[in-house]
């Protein structure tokens, strides 16, 4: 039987305190996520700078090779990765939900998705792969979860909520195979006009309150809603009624 | 109270000098509430056309119901109200905008979040800079206003097709009423609720680079914090942004139009399967991120039924600092300035006075309910629910009455 083929897209992320290059934490856990997936052949591949300290961490995962599409790290990465997914074939794509260092605007999966006919699903924190149906679970806020169903072939972004990565480990990072392939360099003209600057502090937003003692002011300050209804002299049953309608209908139980 | 009677500082409030300025200069606005107020043309007769939303806000504000405060006003103090029973909220309504902003709020359950209504702000100031107008695309319906959080036209699209996760048909959807309504912007939170997701497959299939991250955004120019939050990119407005969170300010003291669109048809390619919501154990999620918190203080006795109905509701256990103090709930599970800060959507405190320390904890929450034997303690004054009664007898009743419905469902 044919192995499946699943590609694990990485970019370069940058150090949180040192701001030294580094695997960037989603993509990460999309190797971690490939390289757990019985009797796939897991390929990693990267647009960019081949001579990137930070592509050894990848290696260091465990894989014996990267392949690096060779181009300017200020380039359009998504063209040349879109050209290797054309030829190479993979039917699963995994990526991190978004960049860290760059422009971390989370559209990469969505873009290939699109230009490949692939389904997407975004947030990924673990996946099952049965014949060429996909059972994936997609991460909520607040530690919920999502089961999702697709077919090969799809994209599949893992979200912060995936398992951690693997250490990266000295030798195999050492021994790592970095392959590259030129690729005809793909300029984003549109974001060279575009000003990058430090990062300014976002004003903190001034709360308008119109309150005339401390105590309405600090109850302004805690309340976001407050001043609700108010149910008084009914029965224990009575009130257990009232608080589960109130839960039913916004949707608090879904029973 | 004495300290009502009290004289204040007179404070120059920002806000309603701007929008008195903004009324006054923008042609396009019929502000009905000034000129003519509502409340007085009603006494003396003279309205020529109803308005029942405005006599709805009128008559929540004179029955003394803090009704206002659901219109976006940041508090209900006197002051407050006295304006809006005098003129009520500014009214609008655009009947030709020179263009259109289509926003899609995550309303999850059917609620606008605070992150919805800054979004819409945005929308606002977009629309208002050159004579446009603010279309709300809703997936089902929504329970609160739509004209109150600044929206002039609303459409709904409902079925079955666009129920719980169907992120596909809904881009669909958006794009198809985008063009119907040739909008010139697109905006979407960049949340984790589905509008981060949505409008980045709408983006991708309009071919538009989005700006994503977008904390400043004006008819021009965008800011978005890029480089893990290390640097800022100022480009032009694009026609897709998803919008960080307190990008703006919510509509406060006016009442949009909200006129429903009729929705276009919409077809689209479907891939993937909603296989519902995964059981979490409540108990395996931070408190800090429980979506539903079951909550003790110090009126709780029967921790049998607490703990029994915290598992019968599916919600996450927590406690004050004093019954955390006296051992039944773990130091983990401490709710307050000196404990977990949540965020939960919903907050069922049972027997909390709610102490300035533990209401810090809460200040997240959208959904509170205060069971407490003392009518108008401050845990009341937070509540969108309050209920005054034992919570020894109601925590029983509540238990039998989730299994009986459950059972039933
Ligand atoms: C520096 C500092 C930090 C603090 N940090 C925190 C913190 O992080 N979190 C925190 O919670 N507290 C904190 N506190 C303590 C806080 O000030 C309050 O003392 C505490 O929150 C009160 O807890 P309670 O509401 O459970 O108890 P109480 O204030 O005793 O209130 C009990 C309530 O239960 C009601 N009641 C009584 N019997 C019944 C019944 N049968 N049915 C229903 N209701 C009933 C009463 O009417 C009352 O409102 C802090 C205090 C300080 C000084
Ligand atoms: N230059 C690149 N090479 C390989 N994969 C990339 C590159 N840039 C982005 N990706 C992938 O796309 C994901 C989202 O990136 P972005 O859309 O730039 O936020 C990343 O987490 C990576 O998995």
């Amino acid at each position: 039987m044919n192995r499946l083929k699943v590609a694990a897209m990485v970019s370069v992320g940058s150090h949180p305190a040192s701001g030294r290059p580094c695997r960037a934490p989603l993509d990460a856990r999309a190797v971690e996520m490939g390289l757990g997936l019985d009797g796939a052949e897991l390929q990693m591949v990267h647009a960019g700078d081949p001579d990137n300290p930070a592509l050894r961490d990848y290696l260091g995962m465990g894989l014996p090779t990267l392949t690096v599409l060779q181009q300017p790290a200020q380039g359009d990465s998504i063209p040349a990765l879109l050209q290797w997914a054309r030829r190479e074939q993979p039917e699963l794509l995994l990526l991190g939900c978004r960049a860290n260092g760059g422009e971390d605007s989370g559209m990469a999966p969505f873009l290939l998705a699109q230009a490949l006919g692939y389904a997407v699903v975004v947030d990924a924190v673990q996946i099952e792969v049965r014949d060429r149906e996909l059972e994936i679970v997609q991460a909520l806020p607040r530690g919920q979860r999502r089961l999702i169903r697709a077919e090969l072939p799809c994209v599949v972004a893992v979200g912060a909520a995936a398992p951690a990565p693997r250490q990266s480990a000295y030798g195999p990072a050492r021994r790592g195979r970095i392959a590259i392939e030129p690729v005809e360099p793909a300029v984003d003209i549109e974001a060279m006009h575009w000003e990058i600057q430090p990062a300014r502090k976002r004003p903190k937003r001034l709360k308008v309150v119109k309150a005339k003692t401390a105590a309405e002011r600090f109850m302004a300050a805690t309340a976001v809603q407050g001043g609700g209804k108010t149910v008084r002299g009914v029965s224990p049953t009575e009130a257990a009624r009232v608080i589960y309608d109130y839960l039913k209908e916004e949707e608090l139980v879904t029973r | 109270m004495s300290d009502s009677q009290r004289p204040t500082r007179k404070r120059l409030d920002p806000r309603e000098t701007e929008l008195g300025q903004v009324g006054n200069s923008d042609r396009r606005r019929i502000n009905r509430g000034q000129p003519q107020p509502i409340a007085t043309a009603k006494r003396a007769g003279q309205r020529v056309r109803r308005d029942p939303r405005a006599e709805r806000s009128i008559s929540a504000g004179s029955a003394g119901r803090q009704r206002v405060s659901l219109r976006g006003l940041v508090t209900t103090g006197a002051e407050t109200i006295t304006t809006s029973v005098e003129t009520g909220p500014r009214m609008v309504r655009i009947d030709e905008p020179a263009f259109l902003v289509s926003v899609v709020p995550d309303a999850p359950s059917g609620r606008l979040t605070g992150h919805d209504r800054d979004l819409l702000g945005v929308a606002r100031s977009l629309a208002d800079a050159g004579g446009g107008a603010v279309l709300m695309i809703l997936f089902g319906p929504l329970k609160d206003d739509p004209g109150a959080a600044g929206a002039d036209r609303v459409m709904t699209f409902e079925g079955p097709g666009f129920a719980g996760y169907a992120p596909e048909l809904r881009s669909a959807a958006v794009i198809d009423a985008a063009a119907q309504t040739a909008s010139r912007h697109l905006l979407f939170p960049d949340s984790a609720e589905g509008g981060g997701e949505l409008g980045r497959r709408v983006a991708a299939q309009l071919g538009e680079r989005p700006a994503t991250g977008a904390w400043r955004v004006d008819p021009e120019r965008t800011t978005c914090r890029i480089a893990a939050g290390k640097q800022d990119q100022v480009r032009p407005t694009p026609r897709v942004l998803l919008v960080a969170a307190e990008a703006a300010d919510p509509v406060s003291d006016a009442l949009y139009e909200a006129r429903p669109l009729p929705t276009p048809e919409v077809v689209g390619a479907v891939l993937l399967e909603d296989g519902g919501r995964i059981a979490v154990d409540p108990d395996d999620v931070a408190l800090a991120e429980a979506e539903f918190i079951v909550s003790a203080g110090n009126g709780v006795q029967d921790w049998d039924s607490f703990h029994q109905l915290a598992t019968r509701l599916g919600a996450a256990e927590a406690g004050s600092r004093v019954v955390v103090d006296a051992g039944f709930i773990p130091r983990f599970r401490q709710v307050g300035a000196t404990g977990t800060l949540v965020t939960a959507r919903g907050y069922l405190a049972f027997g909390i006075s709610g102490a300035p320390q533990h209401l810090q904890g809460i200040t997240q929450c959208d959904h509170v309910i205060a069971v407490n034997t003392e009518l108008g303690c401050d845990m009341m004054k937070r509540a969108s629910l309050s209920v005054v009664g034992d919570a020894q007898a109601i925590m029983p009743e509540l238990i039998r009455l989730v299994e009986v419905e459950g059972e039933q469902a």
